[in-house]
């Protein structure tokens, strides 16, 4: 990945000068060129084209964005209740991602989703605990998060 | 019609910045009715986690979206302060339920599901 991105960046460096102007425009112009060149000569680079990734990086983006509108949604309809009902609890999620960094995103991103808050990671890495409004849906609170999330994390990641 | 035009991107421009923050000013009122309302720290955090990252990014879009429309500033400062908010609040989160919790605080619930203190208290036992 980020063998591509330098010979991307010298791509637009040479293409600024050749054609001898130095300045922004010119650059994204080779930019650009590099990328359609890249795309070109994609099976004699090593690893897929990286911009795939870019793209895989903007769809969690905007998941996650999806997410948080929706969890403001329920904290919103909650509050102006007149009787709030919920049943919270805290549940722990089994996690098979690894590194650190990893984990932490994970973590924050479950933070800004509908229903859940992350408390503590276990000393071993090897489960997530959350605290949830409704205890009740665990089984498929768990589903959903490793779906959508584990999945998109993973799929950036790996 | 040129001058048409212009009036009317103008008005839709202020109408989408009043609606940005008159909801981020919205979500950042009920975050805060909630921290009154809801039962325990661990329920509050989640109103304000919540509500405030939503509240404080649509309030900086609008601020962002005005300084360029009326000035024609694109403000890097509010997008990074975006960023940050977004960075930083659900880790704040995180790390003042965890205090909570090592602090003894019980979360309330029904049946009394606390995944975590039974996970303490397994790790206790294994090293008695």
């Amino acid at each position: 990945m980020t063998f591509q991105i330098v010979i991307n960046l010298i791509i637009a460096v040479m293409w600024m000068l050749l054609s001898e102007s130095y300045t922004v425009p010119s650059f994204i112009t080779g930019y650009l060129l590099g990328i359609l060149l890249l795309l070109l000569l994609n099976r004699f680079i090593p690893d897929t084209f990286y911009l795939k990734r870019v793209f895989k990086i903007c769809r969690l983006i905007l998941l996650f964005i999806k997410e948080l509108v929706l969890s403001n949604y329920d904290i919103v309809k909650l509050v102006y209740a007149r009787k709030p009902e919920f049943e919270p609890g805290i549940f722990a999620l089994p996690i098979e991602l690894k590194s650190n960094w990893e984990i932490t995103l994970l973590a924050n991103l479950v933070s800004l989703t509908p229903g859940t808050l992350s408390v503590a990671v276990a000393h071993d890495n090897t489960h997530l605990y959350i605290h949830a409004m409704n205890i009740d849906d665990i089984n498929e609170e768990i589903h959903s998060i490793k779906s959508t999330f584990e999945k998109a994390i993973m799929e950036v990641t790996r | 019609m040129l001058l048409l035009i212009e009036t009317w991107t103008e008005i839709i421009s202020n109408i989408i910045i009043a609606i940005l923050l008159l909801s981020g000013s919205f979500f950042l009122l009920s975050g805060s009715i909630g921290v009154i309302r809801f039962p325990d720290v661990y329920t509050r955090l989640h109103a304000t986690t919540k509500g405030a990252t939503l509240g404080i990014s649509g309030l900086l879009i609008g601020a962002f979206l005005f300084m360029y429309t009326q000035y024609g500033i694109i403000s890097g400062k509010l997008l990074l302060a975006i960023v940050f908010t977004l960075l930083t609040s659900p880790v704040a989160g995180h790390m003042i339920s965890r205090a909570a919790h090592k602090a003894g605080v019980k979360p309330v619930t029904k049946n009394r599901t606390d995944e975590y203190e039974k996970a303490i208290q397994r790790e206790k036992q294994h090293q008695k």
